[in-house]
Formats: structure tokens, C-alpha cells, sequence
């Protein structure tokens, strides 16, 4: 992709986070493009170009009142959004659109307007994983992660500790649903929900939504915000079955993403200012610190251990790579499909107005995932113009 | 408790469950390249895309390669907390199982435990093959 040649112009999150029970799952995709349109100037008219998942982008186009020359409805789990945008620039880059509308809204707690999970019991997964008894990202999500521990000789109060550092970034975002300090021993003492995961080490479960707009950088100087621009992006797909996981200690999705993410931006790991790892469980940061390479193997946990990923404390600075700094989907919020907020929460580093801002930060990563290890999308942004 | 979710086979998923139907555990091996065994079924090679392809007895047994405890059982499997297990065949492919004939906590299921398949019937046409300790 050509390097900074599209820019982020608008972004925004629903006008309220956590429990909405007064709003559906449309209503919260409409709530937050009308925010995003409202941040960059724009009408409904203006866009002809719309993305989504969880609805369908007919449904997007039509509710908004938008006539699209470009429609991707890409639905791979919580990181469609980083495909979303990915794909955007290349049609900007293209000519297929001009100005491009990303949205995500989930019900995720309310259950508002809210379609099913199921999977079809001929499916591949209906087949060989659902009859012996998973219920949900908390028993399959989970299920490579023992393995990783052993292969890493990790423990679990590793996975705990992942936890704490982000609750204390929580604890900046006055938007997230947990602030309060926890420890590592709260963490293991609260509910076990699937062994060795317990509550504290898994996402919440919330009501939200995001939207972005996209546009050429050439057109992005003309907006009221600073623009934001891509400057390289990933995306890859595994396996839709997680005991399918060809190696339970790395995730391929992540390493092709994310490798391809580097290659397009031209630039080093010691360039990243800022960095975003999609924490639907607690295992996640610690696979994304290894897979993006920002680790070696075997490396993350004494890496989140030592602080370089944590906000400042009792006078000491923070660490140098600041990560999922508001609070992830761990602390700040998961509506399900948690992707959006970790580009929400880039953009607002990139525009220097993010609650918890990292100083001077001119480089960052949001890094998604999709399903259980089943897909993967890597965004990496700047706030230099070309 | 509500019925067990049970598998429906596809055409290309047959020789599986009529192979645990008859106490086999049925994997499927390319004919054309030294790919070697996978799962889950299809009537192709993933490693070379060859349509030549053989279904064959597995030996059945494997490894416990990872797991969890569901501590919140799903309404079809009852009110104790079961592990949702890994298990890394002998042949090289993984598979989701169950394991039985063993306590379900993390002090008996040792990761790396040698296990052998047993299969357990559910109606008339489904079995399920579950694994136990290869020593019991």
C-alpha cells in the first residue's frame, strides 16, 4: 500500500459506554457514525463509501441514508474493523470511494437488537469441537493457552499480572467500566470460570459501538482534526476451530499480520511509540508481545513484568512501549467485537487527546483479533503528514 | 438437561462418524504427497490440494495437550465442571475431545499424559470419541 496516502479524518464512540438498554444494536452503529460524521464535518450525504460488521453494510447504508460506490462487509470476529480500514485505503488508493464510513455497535451486555451465536452442527466446528461441551470465548479461547504456559514455562500469575498493568491504565480512562487497583492475588482469587481463567482474566462484557471515516491524506488537511495516517496495515486468517491451531504457542494470523503491517509502514519495532493488542482474555497481550516480535519467545511476561508496559507510578515514569493504555478489553470495555476501541483508542494517541496520552507519541499499533485465533488485522498509524 | 449438541455429518464427514460408530478413529492420509495424516475430514489434501486422499484406522492414541475446566457447565453436559480437552494424536493431527475415566481437575490431567480413544454412543448413529489414561 502507498505509504500515508489515506488518513483517519473522523472518529468516535458511542455517546455513552457500558450498559445502554435504551438503544439497539443498529441504533448504536447509527449513535456512533453520527459522532464520527459530527468530528469531521460531515453529513451522511458526504460518504460514499460504508464498512461494517455484525450488520450487514446494506443495513449500515440504508439506515444512514448513505448511497455507496463501495460496501465491504468483511465479518472475521473482532479485529473486521483493521480489515475494514485496510481495505478502505486501498480503495481510496483505487478510486472506488472517497470518503469511507467504519462502524461497529454490539449489544453486547443488553442484548438489544442482538443476533445469535450459534453455529450450525455441520459445520466444522458444529462437528468437532461443540459436542464436547465449549460454551463461548472462555472455554475456547483459553484452550492453547496451558500449552503456552508449559512451552514458555510461564504461570499464572502471569496471566494475572497482565491484568493489573492494565487496570492501572484503566484507571486514567474516566470512560472505563473498572477503575478501582487490583492485584495479582484478586486476580486469581476471583471466580474460576474456565481453569487456569479466572473472572479478572477475562473480558467484559458490555454495550458500545465506534465508527471511523477515512479519506485521501491529500483531502485530509482540509478537516477540523489532526489527520491520522496509515501507514501500514495486515490482516491474515488461521483456523475457525482452535484445537485446529497449528501451533498452540503462536499464532500464525498474528505473525502474517503483523509482519506484513512492518513491511508496508517501513519501520522498526524501536519506532513504535504506542501499541494496542487486542486483550479479549489475558493471554493475548503476551502472544502479540511474541508474535509481532516486539519479544522473543518466552520473553513477554517478564516484558509486562518489568513495567515497559505500564503507565507511570508513584513518580517513576512509565514504561517505553505503552500498551492497551485504555485499560483494553480487559478494563475499559468489550462489546464483543472489541477492534473497534483499540483503533478508537490509537486515533486518539495519534491526535494527542487520549485520556492516558502517551507524550510526544508519533508512531502507533492497534493489532486485532477474530474469533478464537481465527483471524488477525494490524493497523499501524502516524500523526507526521507525509 | 437438555439433549447433548450432537454432530450432523456432511458427505464429506461420514467415514468419520460411521468409523467411531464401529469403535475406529478414522483419519485421512494423502495418497500423493508424504504430507502425512489430518483432520478435521475433507476429500482433499491440505498440504498439496491432491484428491487422492485414503481414510485408515488410527491407532487411537495421543497425548493431552491442553486444556481447560468449564466450571460453568453448559446446560447440555450436566452440573460438574469437565475439562474440554486437546489431545495430540500419535499420527500428528490435533483433535477437541473429552477426557474420561479420570478425575477433572488440574492434579489428574497432567499435560503430556498418554490417552487412548474410547467412543461413547449417543443414539443410534452418533458416537463420540472421547479419550481416557492409556494406563486405566
Amino acid at each position: 500500500m502507498k505509504q500515508k496516502s489515506v488518513a483517519v479524518v473522523g472518529a468516535a464512540e458511542t455517546t455513552q459506554m457500558g450498559k445502554i438498554p435504551n438503544v439497539s444494536v443498529i441504533g448504536l452503529h447509527a449513535d456512533a457514525a453520527l459522532n464520527a460524521l459530527a468530528d469531521c464535518g460531515l453529513k451522511p450525504s458526504d460518504i460514499d463509501g460504508v464498512a461494517s460488521a455484525g450488520i450487514s453494510p446494506v443495513e449500515l447504508a440504508h439506515y444512514m441514508g448513505i448511497t455507496p460506490t463501495y460496501a465491504d462487509g468483511t465479518s472475521v470476529g473482532g479485529c473486521s474493523f483493521m480489515l475494514h480500514v485496510r481495505h478502505a485505503a486501498a480503495a481510496i488508493n483505487e478510486g472506488l470511494a472517497t470518503t469511507i464510513l467504519i462502524t461497529h455497535g454490539e449489544s453486547g451486555r443488553s442484548r438489544v437488537g442482538a443476533g445469535g451465536f450459534a453455529r450450525s452442527p455441520t459445520s466444522l466446528s458444529g462437528q468437532f469441537e461443540m459436542p464436547f461441551g465449549p460454551m463461548g470465548p472462555p472455554t475456547m479461547f483459553t484452550i492453547p493457552v496451558l500449552r503456552y504456559l508449559k512451552a514458555r514455562g510461564y504461570t499464572v500469575e502471569d496471566l494475572a499480572q497482565v491484568a493489573v498493568i492494565q487496570r492501572e491504565w484503566a484507571a486514567l480512562n474516566p470512560r472505563a467500566s473498572y477503575k478501582d487497583p487490583i492485584t495479582v492475588e484478586d486476580v486469581l482469587r476471583s471466580d474460576m470460570i474456565a481453569w487456569p481463567f479466572t473472572k479478572l482474566m477475562c473480558c467484559l462484557v458490555t454495550d458500545g459501538g465506534g465508527a471511523l471515516i477515512l479519506t485521501s491524506a491529500e483531502r485530509a488537511r482540509d478537516f477540523p482534526q489532526k489527520p491520522v495516517y496509515i501507514l501500514g496495515t495486515g490482516e491474515s486468517v488461521e483456523t475457525p476451530m482452535v484445537s485446529q491451531m497449528e501451533d498452540f504457542t503462536s499464532s500464525k494470523a498474528f505473525r502474517v499480520s503483523g509482519k506484513k503491517a512492518f513491511d508496508e509502514a517501513g519501520i522498526g519495532h524501536a519506532d513504535v511509540d504506542h501499541l494496542m493488542i487486542y486483550d479479549a482474555f489475558a493471554h493475548l497481550p503476551l502472544y502479540g508481545l511474541e508474535d509481532l516480535g516486539f519479544c522473543q519467545p518466552g520473553e513477554a511476561a517478564g516484558f509486562i513484568n518489568g513495567r515497559n508496559t505500564a503507565p507511570p507510578s508513584q513518580g517513576k515514569s512509565g514504561g517505553k512501549l505503552p500498551l492497551n493504555t485504555n485499560g483494553g478489553g480487559l478494563s475499559y470495555m468489550h462489546s464483543g467485537m472489541y477492534g473497534m476501541y483499540a483503533l478508537q483508542e490509537s486515533v486518539r494517541q495519534m491526535r494527542g487527546i487520549a485520556p492516558a496520552q502517551v507524550p510526544d507519541a508519533k508512531i502507533s499499533i492497534a493489532h486485532g483479533v477474530g474469533g478464537m485465533f481465527a483471524a488477525s488485522g494490524t493497523i499501524i498509524f502516524s500523526n507526521e503528514a507525509p | 438437561m437438555p439433549p447433548r449438541m450432537l454432530p450432523e455429518p456432511t458427505p464429506e464427514t461420514r467415514h468419520f462418524w460411521d468409523g467411531c460408530k464401529a469403535g475406529e478413529l478414522r483419519l485421512q492420509r494423502c495418497t500423493d504427497c508424504d504430507g502425512g495424516s489430518y483432520f478435521p475430514p475433507r476429500p482433499f489434501c491440505p498440504r498439496c490440494g491432491s484428491r487422492k486422499v485414503e481414510d485408515y484406522a488410527a491407532s487411537g492414541k495421543g497425548v493431552l495437550w491442553s486444556y481447560v475446566i468449564n466450571m460453568r457447565p453448559r446446560p447440555d453436559m450436566g452440573t460438574e465442571p469437565y475439562a474440554i480437552a486437546v489431545v495430540k494424536l500419535e499420527e500428528g493431527p490435533q483433535m477437541m475431545t473429552n477426557i474420561v475415566g479420570c478425575p477433572q481437575t488440574p492434579e489428574a490431567l497432567q499435560l503430556d499424559m498418554p490417552l487412548k480413544v474410547t467412543f461413547a454412543a449417543q443414539n443410534d448413529d452418533i458416537s463420540l470419541p472421547f479419550f481416557e489414561p492409556a494406563g486405566a
